[in-house]
Parts: structure tokens; C-alpha cells; sequence
């Protein structure tokens, strides 16, 4: 065990971040500064690595380490928050009182609702060491794995131009307050995406893996998925613009399938400016919204999810089933909202608990293998809301788009823009991959739907 | 001298206390003027020197300390209600060296002599790192040592002003904002930022530069029968102080904004197909940022943000310098850090480098680059520009500097065309105002833009509103379609906090000024389907 350290001489280079004890220990002492009817407080500590690359080169790399600390002060209805990172004593009892002038000074909020007493939340250990562990020496090495394995698989078309980045970071959040609230959470994060391209910038592939556990990733094989899929994208010819079948990668599912749980806010629902609203009222709870295969849910303590079991009120985050057999099953409720309508508040808003969606048992190759003729989409680019009535959205496809005619992929296409809404598209599911890890708290499977709709052409590559 | 931090926080506190008492009468000068630019706390220059020798004594060749305070402050209010006050500060030391010909940084917030000693040989342990997979060692462009300070010109520090005023201004503005029929909903903010970056250099550089901007936000939304519409006023943010908050007379004009919303329940979904398009600042300068901003930006076009926001159609370098043809004669495009008010407005960039004003397209032709010191001896061969064009930024401390774009702007007409004019010399098109959604692909040919409301124009005269648009054009067709530019009169600056670029991503906030432009016959489409 390690000795007790001060907190502000902590940042041994192995722990850089704030123990349970330390955060407890750091919240007790702001509470003990504050003198509003309620307060909280936010402690985020952390550390983190980067080694970016390109051009054959390690280009700039970091490493970095901050701890700050959020007082949130209510005085009756009235609430203000203030955030350092200065943490001695002198200016964290600055950051209360400024959180309470102001909390004095704003007008009342009837929708504020109180702070919580003491919680109950699911185990999570979503923290390894070896993540933690990564420094810039194993991560300059990891980043030679991918220059080798990428140079191996293009020797034929000469040297790939390659970029990429390797993020590592550990660290803690905690939650406590003056009605005994307390919670703490420690994790792991660690992702490396690289994109090669073919010498003559006519092939464009791109390879990313995401995990809070270094073992997971494994730089050669990254390289290798990159490279293949610039050289098999080099040179592609122009097809119309139109609606085309196509087979969506996991990574390309999840650029979509995130947005429609976005849109799940359960008061703009019930105001009417939701695609969730009911004509003359009323939300779509209950009703069938895409195609019956489709069940997807939050869990942070699903183990291919493992996501901090609070938010930030401190308020558990526990298991929602947003759709299930098609079937709009929950929205995203504000304790606030929740106490209105009589439902129920499950914390981490959104995206809290990570998301998973179901799929079938079949790979992304018998996807392919069942299509008449489409286009097979490893990712998209630039994907921005058109219309929050229908969640539409356009984007673009990128690093390497392929037609597939009777069941196999027969040539590289150029890029297009597309128009699609996440919603319409799951109503248009022709056949569900096994779901994948996408990322940190991400798993869905790939996709092969109708009448996608390709609008544009585009040049890049 | 060296001061502890316990002095320094009272020394600060006392000097703010000073400078307030200053401002409110006793030195006041007769006629309003700027608030004088602050010099380094002693306290923050003294860990930056002990940063440098210790980055020294780890082997660095070159090394570069900055120290940064940010104030940020954001209301946020809903209706008659406020949603959320936030004040949050952030302070710390970012190292940056060159060792062995490789760069390394690493930042901390913790403000000790131990912990900048500490941080500068980890900068030095990544260079080395570094060096392991490293081609050819990183060479500056020369650059002379700078000293002084400066400060974002402006009248009133929004941090001074009480925080009732900034809320009874929004809510104001929210009041008048429902007042309208069927808006049953209203946004408004401010983001009010105080940024004091100090940065000392082994070449000598030691210079103190303290930013303000002040951005402020409105939105409305109207509800009909199974319908709603949204309509969000373009207040563009700034580098200037309160003064340019109560300029937009939020309160005054919210009743006019929000009347739009509603009138946009009404409105015509629009026929897709070809029309002249006609885009008022409040739209084009998104446009001219994605298009012309990041496609002329030199790590794009070599490939460095391949990974992420992509590449740029603007390569390689020795094929589009002096021969790519941007757009018609009469297009012209600067990229400042000199223009007052602009969001990128500064003395001098993280590297010490003066603020530049440059054509980046000159009579239609593609003439420079956007570059940082490391980058402009990738290009001198070609360009003959052997200084760096003052493009190296960080968001934070605790983020290394790398390119970024200045404020870049279309210049106005030398003939003094008016929107008026515009309007009547177009028989079929659609006029867009504000920035909507937009999207571009990686290499940035083919885009598409959406706005915030839009009017049909036949036979020269406003017909009627539209909904659902969005342009879709490819960059060189659509610069090169522009047959109109508005003159001086009808400039304007717009411009947004929250660029993004970079692994790990990095915001940056910038301008971009243009008049109003007519492009001929580009592709509408109709972004209203509903199955």
C-alpha cells in the first residue's frame, strides 16, 4: 500500500490521479467552506497521454495531468456552480463563495430540484493498470507497429502515407454533498485510429479500436485493416447518386444509431418538438418506432460496457431499455420532468451506461454475401443534424466505399453525400451482423438496410 | 524576486481590486478608451523560467513555456427561467522541447517549482520517445524574440459587470421573445471568456497576452399543428467587451427574431433543383470557413490530419501554389489576426510570432498557406515566404500549439454593390440568412449548408419564405460561380467559438468577414422528407 500523500504535492508520475479517499477527503474539506442550503461537489482528476502521428513520424505527443473541482451551491431555489483547478485551501473557499453570490444572485428556479441523500450504485471496475500504465515509450513502440505492419501490406503501391493516434487516459470522478451524498468512480480509457492512404491519394483506409483495456488493441492488425482498405478503395470510379442497398460496418452504425438516443429527450417529447412527440399530443411511448428485430440499451454495468454507475447529480445510472422488439420503450427523463409526468428519472441522461444494440449471429461478410447489389461503407465524415422533426442528418462516406454486385464487392466507388434519418433507416433493416465493439461503451452490430439514400457525389478521397 | 503563490493569489486579488477602483473614476481619462493590457504575474514568469532550465538541463535545443489562466463564465436561461450559471477557471504550465530534433510537451496544473521541473523533463522524455520514429528532425523558421504585452481592446470587461444584469438582459429578452404567437419556447446565453497566456521561450521571447470574448446566443421555437420550427439569430461572437453585448439590443430585437420562428410554420417547402442563391454574411462566412478556411491550412494539405478532420483538395503544395483558380477576379481572401473586434485578434501568436495580415487568394488565385515556424520551411522553396504567417495556437495549457486558422475573410467589392441591388438583378433565387446545419466532406469538395431562414426571389423582388433548404455545391465549382459581391458598406464580421481540429481536438474561436454574394444556378435541396 502506498503512503498517504498531501493533495497538493500528490502526482507521483505512477498515480496521477485522486484516490476514493483523497477525493472524499478533498469534497469534505469544500463542503466544510460552504454555508448555502445545499451544496455539491464535482471532483474530476486525471491523467492522459497522446502520441499522434504522420507522415512516417511520431508529430506531437503529450502528457498531461489536472484535477478540478466544481461547487454547485443552492440557496432555496436559486443554484450557481463554480470550477477551479487551483486546489489550495484559499482559493477552493473562493470557488464556494463565488458559487453561492452567485446562486444568491440568480432568479429562482421552480424546475430546480433538491439534492439527493446517500445513494446506492452498482459495482464497476472499469480501471486497468496496464492502460494506465501506457507510456510514451510502449506508445512510440506501439506506433512503429502500425508504420510496419501498414508499410508490409502496401510494398506493392510504394510507401502509404500514414496518420493516426494513440489516446490513453486514466482517472477518476467523484460526487459528494452536504446531505451525505458520495460516490466515486476510477476508469480506463484507451483508443488508436489510424488512416493510410496509397501514394497517388487515390485510395483512402482507416482502422480504429477503442477499449479500457490496453490488451485489447492490437496496433499490428490495425495497421493491416488500414492498409488493406486503401489499397482495395485505390482508384475508384464514380456510380449515380440514388438509393442504394448498402452493408454499414459497426463503426458506421454507430456514427447513426447514438443520434436517435440524442433525440430521446423526454420533455421536448411531451412538448411537442421531438420525432418521440404524438400528433395532438402526447409522446410515442409504447408504440413501434423501427423494425421488431431492433432491442438496444444502456447498462453500465454490462460488461462489454462497464460505464461510471452515477452522473452527476450522483444519481444511479442504471439499466434503460430505450428500445425493445422495435418498440419505443423509455425517454431520456430530467428528475425534474420525471417528478411532472410521475415517471421514473434514471441517471446519466443519454448516453450514460454506454449503448449496446442487438443484432444477429452473421458477419459483416455474410451481410455482403446476401446482398443483390449495393455498397459496402466502412465509415462516415461530418455527420450534422438536417431536421430534428425526423432526426435527418447527412454526411458523407469515407476511406473506402465499395460496390457489391451478386454477393461479392467488385470495385471501389468514390465517396458520397448521403441524407438519411437514423429512425427511417432502422425501419429499412434488411439483415443485423453480430454486434462489435465500436469504442469505450459502444457495441452494435453492422447493418445492411434498403434504399439508402446517396444524394452527392464527392471528389475526396 | 521570487513570490509565492499564496502572495501571488492576494497580489492579484488586490490588483484587480486597484484596476476596478480605476475604472470607476479616479484615472479614468477624459474620453473612453481601452482597457490597458496587464503585464506576466511575476509569480507565473518565475516557474516559467525554472520550466525553461530544466527542459534546458534535460537536453533541449529549443523549448517553449506557457502559462495559462482561463475565466469562463456561461448563462444559460429557458423561458423566464435560468438554467444554468457556470464560472470556472482553469490555470496551469505546458511544456514544450525539442530534443535530439523531436518535439515532446506535457502540462500540468499543479503550480510548484517541483511539479514545472517535473512536467519539463517529461517533455523532454517524450521528445526522445519521439525520436524513435522520427524521419527528420523539426526546424524553425526564424523569428525575432518579442517582449511586451497587449490586451483585446476593449470598453468594458464583462467579468466587471454584475451578474443580475447579464440574467435580467436575457431574461428580458426571453419575455419580449414569447410575446410572439405559437413561440412557446425561447434560449438565450452569453459565454464570456478572460484568457491571460504568458510564454517564454529559450530563444528569449517573454510576452503577456490577455484575450476577451464575449458570445452571445439566441434561439425561438414556434409550435404549430404536429409542426415546430426554430429560428436562431446570428450574434456573432466576438473579441470585444460587454459594449458589443448591449450593441445587439437582445432585448429589443428578441421580438423580432422570434416572430421569424413563427412565421416559418408557414412557409413554402422549397422544390428542389437549381437556383441563383443569394447568402448574407450571417450564412457565407461558415462557408468560407470550411471551404477556404481549413482546405488552406498547410498540415491539412501534407497530410498531418489525415486521421481526423482529413486532407485538403489544395495539394500537394508545388501543383496548386499561383495556379489553382479559387474563384472569379474579383474574389479576394485575407487571412488577419490584425482585425479589431475579430475573434482571433492578437499581438502575437504561441510562438511569439507578430500577428500577420496575408492574401491567402488573390484575384482568384491560390497564393499561401496558413502556417505555423515548423511549417514554413516545408513551402519557402515554393512560396519565397520564409516567416511563419502566425498560426500556432493551443487552446489550453494544457494542449500543445499547432496550426491554426487566422480570421479568414472575404474582402468586400471595390464597387459599392448593395444586397438591394443584388435582390433585383436576380429573376430565380433563394436568399439564405444565418448559419444552419453544415457538413464537408474530408477534403472539402463537396459541402452542404443549411441556414436559418430563407425567401424566394422572383423578378427581383422577395416573393415569399421557404423551409426546408440546404445548398449542395463542390468548392471550386461554387467560388468560381460567384457573379456578385456586395461592397464595403454591406461587410460584415461573423464568426464561432467552437472550431475544432486536432487529436486530441482543440477549440478555437474565429472570425470570418464577408459582404453578401450571388452564385449562379447551384443545387437546392429539400431537407423536409418525412419517410
Amino acid at each position: 500500500m502506498r503512503e498517504p500523500r498531501s493533495l497538493f504535492n500528490p502526482a507521483p508520475a505512477d498515480e496521477p490521479f485522486l484516490s476514493s479517499a483523497d477525493a472524499k477527503a478533498l469534497i469534505t474539506k469544500v463542503l466544510s467552506y460552504a454555508t448555502a442550503d445545499e451544496v455539491r461537489v464535482l471532483v474530476n482528476s486525471g491523467w492522459a497521454g497522446n502520441t499522434r502521428f504522420a507522415r512516417g513520424e511520431i508529430t506531437t505527443s503529450g502528457g498531461i495531468t489536472d484535477t478540478t473541482v466544481t461547487v454547485i451551491a443552492t440557496v432555496g431555489k436559486r443554484r450557481a456552480s463554480t470550477t477551479t483547478n487551483i486546489l489550495e485551501n484559499d482559493a477552493l473557499k473562493r470557488s464556494v463563495e463565488l458559487a453561492e453570490r452567485l446562486a444568491k444572485l440568480s432568479p429562482e428556479n421552480p424546475e430546480l430540484m433538491p439534492e439527493l441523500g446517500p445513494q446506492k450504485y452498482i459495482p464497476v471496475e472499469g480501471f486497468v493498470q496496464r492502460t494506465a500504465d501506457l507510456s510514451p515509450e510502449p506508445r512510440a513502440a506501439a506506433v512503429k507497429k502500425v508504420f510496419d505492419s501498414i508499410n508490409e501490406q502496401g510494398r506493392s503501391l510504394g510507401e502509404l502515407n500514414v496518420a493516426g493516434f494513440l489516446s490513453v487516459n486514466a482517472g477518476a470522478f467523484a460526487v459528494g454533498n452536504n446531505k451525505g451524498l458520495f460516490a466515486y468512480h476510477r476508469s480506463t480509457a484507451v483508443d488508436l485510429g489510424t488512416t493510410a492512404r496509397t501514394p497517388d491519394a487515390t485510395g483512402s483506409g482507416w482502422a480504429e479500436s477503442g477499449s479500457r483495456d490496453w490488451a485489447n488493441i492490437d496496433p499490428a492488425a490495425l495497421g493491416r485493416r488500414a492498409a488493406q482498405k486503401a489499397i482495395s478503395s485505390h482508384a475508384p470510379t464514380a456510380i449515380e447518386p440514388g438509393l442504394y442497398s448498402v452493408v454499414l460496418e459497426p463503426a458506421a452504425v454507430g456514427q447513426l444509431v447514438p443520434a436517435l438516443i440524442g433525440s430521446m429527450d423526454a420533455r421536448s417529447a411531451d412538448e411537442g418538438r421531438s420525432p418521440f412527440s404524438k400528433k395532438g399530443g402526447g409522446t410515442k411511448l409504447g408504440e413501434k418506432i423501427v423494425d421488431e428485430r431492433v432491442t438496444m440499451y444502456s447498462d453500465p454495468a454490462d460488461p462489454d460496457l462497464l460505464s461510471q454507475p452515477f452522473d452527476g447529480e450522483g444519481l444511479p445510472a442504471g439499466r434503460k431499455v430505450w428500445i425493445e422488439n422495435g418498440v419505443l420503450k423509455t425517454l431520456n427523463y430530467s428528475r425534474f420532468w420525471a417528478q411532472k409526468q410521475g415517471m421514473q428519472a434514471v441517471g446519466g441522461g443519454g448516453f450514460g451506461g454506454g449503448l449496446k444494440m442487438n443484432g444477429g449471429t452473421k458477419s459483416t461478410a455474410d451481410l455482403i454475401a446476401g446482398c443483390e447489389r449495393g455498397l459496402l461503407v466502412t465509415h462516415f465524415f461530418y455527420v450534422n443534424f438536417l431536421d430534428p422533426r425526423t432526426v435527418m442528418m447527412t454526411g458523407l462516406t469515407r476511406d473506402g466505399l465499395w460496390l457489391i454486385e451478386k454477393g461479392k464487392v467488385t470495385r471501389p466507388v468514390r465517396n458520397f453525400r448521403w441524407m438519411e434519418s437514423p429512425l427511417f433507416m432502422l425501419n429499412k433493416i434488411e439483415e443485423m451482423g453480430k454486434p462489435e465493439h465500436v469504442g469505450v461503451g459502444l457495441v452494435l452490430p453492422a447493418l445492411r438496410v434498403k434504399d439508402f439514400n446517396m444524394a452527392s457525389l464527392s471528389d475526396a478521397i | 524576486m521570487t513570490t509565492n503563490r499564496r502572495d501571488f493569489l492576494k497580489t492579484s486579488a488586490a490588483v484587480t481590486a486597484a484596476s476596478l477602483a480605476a475604472r470607476n473614476g479616479f484615472a479614468m481619462p477624459a474620453a473612453p478608451a481601452p482597457i490597458p493590457a496587464p503585464g506576466a504575474d511575476r509569480y507565473a514568469e518565475d516557474l516559467a523560467l525554472e520550466a525553461l532550465n530544466a527542459a534546458r538541463d534535460a537536453g533541449a535545443s529549443y523549448a517553449d513555456v506557457r502559462i495559462g489562466r482561463y475565466h469562463r463564465q456561461q448563462i444559460n436561461t429557458r423561458e423566464h427561467q435560468v438554467q444554468g450559471v457556470n464560472d470556472s477557471e482553469s490555470y496551469g504550465i505546458g511544456v514544450r522541447t525539442i530534443v535530439n530534433g523531436s518535439w515532446g510537451f506535457a502540462a500540468t496544473s499543479l503550480m510548484t517549482k517541483d511539479a514545472v521541473v517535473r512536467v519539463a523533463r517529461e517533455a523532454a522524455r517524450l521528445s526522445r520517445a519521439a525520436k524513435s520514429v522520427q524521419r527528420r528532425p523539426i526546424e524553425l523558421a526564424p523569428s525575432a524574440p518579442v517582449k511586451g504585452t497587449w490586451m483585446t481592446p476593449v470598453m468594458k470587461d464583462p467579468f466587471d459587470v454584475p451578474i443580475e444584469e447579464k440574467i435580467a438582459l436575457l431574461l428580458k429578452a426571453n419575455e419580449n421573445a414569447l410575446k410572439v404567437g405559437k413561440v412557446k419556447f425561447v434560449t438565450s446565453g452569453l459565454q464570456l471568456l478572460k484568457e491571460v497566456k504568458t510564454l517564454l521561450t529559450t530563444e528569449g521571447t517573454n510576452i503577456t497576452q490577455t484575450f476577451i470574448r464575449v458570445g452571445p446566443d439566441f434561439n425561438a421555437t414556434a409550435v404549430g399543428d404536429g409542426e415546430f420550427q426554430s429560428f436562431a439569430e446570428e450574434l456573432s461572437p466576438r473579441g470585444q467587451g460587454w459594449e458589443y453585448v448591449l450593441e445587439m439590443d437582445m432585448p429589443g430585437n428578441a421580438e423580432k427574431w422570434a416572430s421569424v420562428a413563427a412565421e416559418k410554420l408557414t412557409a413554402k417547402s422549397v422544390e428542389p433543383g437549381r437556383y441563383d442563391l443569394i447568402l448574407e454574411p450571417t450564412n457565407m462566412w461558415l462557408t468560407i470557413h470550411e471551404s477556404i478556411g481549413h482546405p488552406t491550412e498547410l498540415d491539412r494539405a501534407m497530410g498531418y490530419e489525415a486521421n481526423f478532420a482529413g486532407t485538403s483538395f489544395l495539394a500537394p503544395p508545388e501543383k496548386m501554389l499561383g495556379k489553382f483558380k479559387y474563384g472569379p477576379e474579383f474574389f479576394n481572401i485575407q487571412g488577419d489576426r490584425t482585425q479589431e473586434h475579430s475573434l482571433s485578434h492578437c499581438m502575437w501568436d504561441d510562438e511569439g510570432v507578430p500577428a500577420d495580415k496575408f492574401l491567402i487568394v488573390e484575384k482568384g488565385i491560390f497564393k499561401e498557406y496558413q502556417t505555423t515556424r515548423e511549417q514554413a520551411s516545408w513551402i519557402a522553396p515554393i512560396t519565397g515566404t520564409k516567416h511563419s504567417h502566425g498560426c500556432s495556437f493551443a487552446d489550453s495549457w494544457s494542449n500543445v500549439q499547432f496550426q491554426r486558422m487566422p480570421n479568414v475573410s472575404l474582402l468586400p467589392n471595390e464597387k459599392n454593390t448593395t444586397m438591394d441591388e443584388i435582390i433585383a438583378a436576380t429573376d430565380r433565387g433563394v436568399i439564405i440568412r444565418n448559419h444552419g446545419s453544415w457538413s464537408i466532406d474530408h477534403q472539402r469538395y463537396n459541402f452542404q449548408f443549411s441556414g436559418q431562414a430563407y425567401h424566394e426571389v422572383k423578378n427581383g423582388k422577395i416573393v415569399g419564405m421557404l423551409k426546408d433548404v440546404a445548398y449542395q455545391a463542390s468548392t471550386p465549382v461554387f467560388w468560381n460561380s460567384m457573379d456578385m459581391l456586395g461592397g464595403k458598406a454591406s461587410y460584415r464580421l461573423e464568426g464561432a467559438f467552437n472550431d475544432g481540429k486536432g487529436e486530441p481536438v482543440q477549440i478555437s474561436s474565429v472570425s470570418h468577414g464577408c459582404p453578401p454574394a450571388r452564385f449562379k444556378q447551384v443545387n437546392i435541396v429539400n431537407t423536409g422528407r418525412t419517410g
